[in-house]
C-alpha cells in the first residue's frame, strides 16, 4: 500500500508543478470541439431529443476521460525512456501491483480533472445536465480502463515512438467513433456492430444516459468493469516485461 | 555481505555474464572493474533486482536476489551511472519519494534527509529543482537519495563518470566517509586510479568472466614494483621490476625512449587479459 502511495505521491507532485501548463491543455481541446461543432456546425440541431451541444457535452466528457487516463503512458514512458526514473522504482521494494496502482490512480486523477474542465466549460456554455453517482460511476470505469491499457502499453512499448503510434492507431480513431460527436445508432448496421466492440462507445452511452437522467444500460458497466479488470491484470503481467 | 554463485545472463545473443563467482565480505570497498560491455552493469542490475539472471544464484545481506527479491532489495541502495532523478522536482521531493517507497516514516523521512543534506553538502539547494544543479551536486543527490533508508550495501555504477578531477576527487571523500561509517561499498568503475585509490579489494571482469580478484597491492605485487614502458619495433612494450635498481640496470646507458613508472592495476588488467582497461 505504501508503495503504491509513494508512486501516486509522485504522479501528484509532478501533475502539480505543471498544473496550469496541463489545465490549459486539457482545455484547449473540448473548447474548440465546442466552438467547432456545439456552437458552430451544432446550432440549432437536435440530437436524441436534446441540443447538440448538450448532447457533446457527455461525449467529450467521454473521450476527455479517455484520452487523459490514457495519457498516464506518456508520463511513464518519460519517466521510463528519458529520465531513466522507472529504474529508482524496480530497486525499491514495492510489489509489481503497487506500480500499477500507483499508476492507474494518477490517470484516473488526471481524468476526473479533465472531466471537471469539461463541465465547468460546459456551464459557461448554459448546459446543465444531471451529473449523479451514475455519471461519475461511468467517468471513473472509463478512466480505469484507459488507464490500465495506458500503464500496460507502456511496460511493453522500446520507445515513445512507438506510444505515439499506438494512440495514433486506437484512441484517436476511438475518439471519433466511439460515439462522442454523433450517435453510433446513426450509423449502417455492420459500423455499429463493429463499433459495440469499442469500449468507448459503452462509455459514451452510459455517461450520457446518466447526464440525461435516464437509466444507464447495466451491461455497459459491467463490461466496462470487467474489461478494465482484465487490462489491470494485464499491465500487472507486462511490469516484468520492462524489466530488462 | 555479497554471494555470487556460477552466475550467468544471455540478452538474446549475448551472453554477458558467463559463470561469474563472487564474494563481498562486510564493510568492505570492493571495487569490480573492466571494460565497456564486460559485464559490471549486469551484474549490478542483477544484484539490485533490476534484472534476473538466466542461471546461477546471487544473495545480498543473506537473501536471495529473486526469491526473496522485497527482502534483497530493502538492504540495497543503488547510485547509477545515468543520472535518474526527478528533473521537476525538488531535492527533498526526490530524496521524500525514495523514502516513501522504502516504507519509511514520515518523521524518518525528515531525520535522515537532514541528516543526508548535510553529509553531502548540498542542504542549501534543497528546494532547488533538480534541473537548476550541476552535474556534480546531482550525483551527490543521487548518493543521498541511495543512502537514504540506510542500505546495509550501497552499489555504485561508475559514480564519477563524466565528472571534473575535482569533483571527482570529491566524490571519492564521500565514498571513503560512506564506509567508514560501515557500509558495505560495491563500486564499478573504469578509471583505474579510482579503484586504485578507493578499493580495499578488486575484481577484473572481462566478457562476462571474473579473471583475477584480490587487493590492489598483491595484485601489482605480482607483477613487480616498477613497470617500464618502450617502444620496441614501434610498439609499445611493458617490462616489469621488483626494484628501480633492477629497471635501471636493465636500462644500462640508454637515454630517452622509455618511461619508468610505478606498476598500477592497468598494468595488471593488461597482464590477464591483454585489453586497456578505457572506454
Amino acid at each position: 500500500m505504501r508503495g503504491c502511495l509513494a508512486i501516486y505521491r509522485r504522479e501528484l507532485l509532478i501533475l502539480k508543478k505543471k498544473f496550469f501548463r496541463q489545465l490549459a491543455s486539457m482545455s484547449v481541446g473540448p473548447l474548440l470541439y465546442l466552438v467547432a461543432f456545439g456552437l458552430g456546425m451544432g446550432q440549432g440541431v437536435q440530437v436524441q431529443g436534446r441540443s447538440y451541444l448538450e448532447f457533446l457535452i457527455p461525449g467529450l466528457v467521454a473521450m476527455s476521460s479517455m484520452t487523459q487516463a490514457f495519457a498516464i503512458a506518456s508520463e511513464i514512458n518519460i519517466a521510463r525512456f528519458y529520465w531513466r526514473i522507472f529504474e529508482e522504482f524496480q530497486a525499491a521494494p514495492i510489489r509489481n501491483i503497487a506500480y500499477v496502482t500507483g499508476e492507474v490512480l494518477a490517470g484516473i486523477t488526471r481524468a476526473l480533472l479533465s472531466v471537471v474542465v469539461i463541465l465547468l466549460i460546459g456551464l459557461l456554455s448554459g448546459v446543465s445536465l444531471s451529473y449523479n453517482i451514475f455519471f461519475w460511476l461511468a467517468v471513473v470505469l472509463n478512466s480505469f480502463l484507459f488507464a490500465s491499457l495506458a500503464v500496460g502499453l507502456a511496460m511493453v512499448v522500446k520507445s515513445h515512438a512507438d506510444q505515439a503510434l499506438l494512440t495514433n492507431f486506437f484512441i484517436t480513431p476511438m475518439a471519433f467513433l466511439g460515439g462522442t460527436f454523433f450517435p453510433v445508432d446513426r450509423m449502417p448496421v455492420w459500423a455499429q456492430k463493429i463499433l459495440h466492440f469499442l469500449p468507448l462507445t459503452h462509455a459514451a452511452k452510459i455517461i450520457r444516459s446518466s447526464a440525461f437522467g435516464l437509466t444507464p444500460d447495466r451491461f455497459s458497466y459491467l463490461l466496462l468493469a470487467g474489461l478494465g479488470t482484465m487490462l489491470f491484470v494485464v499491465a500487472f503481467l507486462c511490469v516484468n516485461k520492462a524489466k530488462e | 555481505m555479497i554471494r555470487i554463485e556460477k552466475l550467468t545472463k544471455n540478452y538474446r545473443t549475448i551472453q554477458a555474464l558467463k559463470g561469474v563467482n563472487l564474494q563481498v565480505n562486510e564493510g568492505e570497498l570492493f571495487a569490480y572493474l573492466g571494460p565497456n560491455g564486460s559485464g559490471k552493469t549486469t551484474t549490478i542490475k542483477i544484484l539490485t533486482g533490476l534484472a534476473n539472471p538466466t542461471s546461477g544464484d546471487a544473495y545480498v545481506h543473506g537473501y536471495h536476489v529473486v526469491r526473496e527479491t522485497l527482502e534483497a532489495k530493502r538492504q540495497c541502495g543503488l547510485v547509477p551511472q545515468t543520472i535518474n532523478l526527478d528533473h521537476e522536482l525538488t531535492v527533498d521531493e526526490n530524496l521524500d519519494i525514495h523514502g516513501r517507497l522504502f516504507h519509511m516514516s514520515a518523521r524518518e523521512r525528515a531525520a535522515r534527509i537532514d541528516e543526508l543534506l548535510d553529509y553531502v553538502g548540498i542542504r542549501e539547494r534543497r528546494n532547488s529543482p533538480i534541473k537548476h544543479l550541476s552535474g556534480g551536486m546531482k550525483r551527490r543527490v543521487m548518493v543521498a537519495r541511495a543512502m537514504m533508508h540506510a542500505p546495509k550495501i550501497l552499489f555504485m555504477d561508475e559514480p564519477t563518470v563524466g565528472l571534473d578531477p575535482t569533483i571527482r576527487r570529491r566524490i571519492w571523500s564521500l565514498v571513503k566517509s560512506i564506509q567508514q561509517s560501515g557500509s558495505t561499498i560495491f563500486l564499478t568503475t573504469h578509471y583505474i586510479e579510482e579503484a586504485e585509490f578507493l578499493a580495499e579489494r578488486v575484481a577484473f571482469l572481462d566478457e562476462g568472466r571474473i579473471v583475477a580478484v584480490d587487493t590492489p597491492q598483491n595484485l601489482m605485487a605480482r607483477l613487480g614494483t616498477w613497470a617500464l614502458d618502450e617502444i620496441v619495433n614501434g610498439d609499445m612494450e611493458t617490462i616489469f621490476f621488483q626494484s628501480r635498481e633492477e629497471a635501471n640496470r636493465h636500462l644500462g646507458k640508454q637515454q630517452g625512449g622509455f618511461t619508468l613508472r610505478r606498476v598500477n592495476l592497468e598494468d595488471v588488467f593488461l597482464s590477464v587479459t591483454g585489453k586497456k582497461v578505457v572506454p
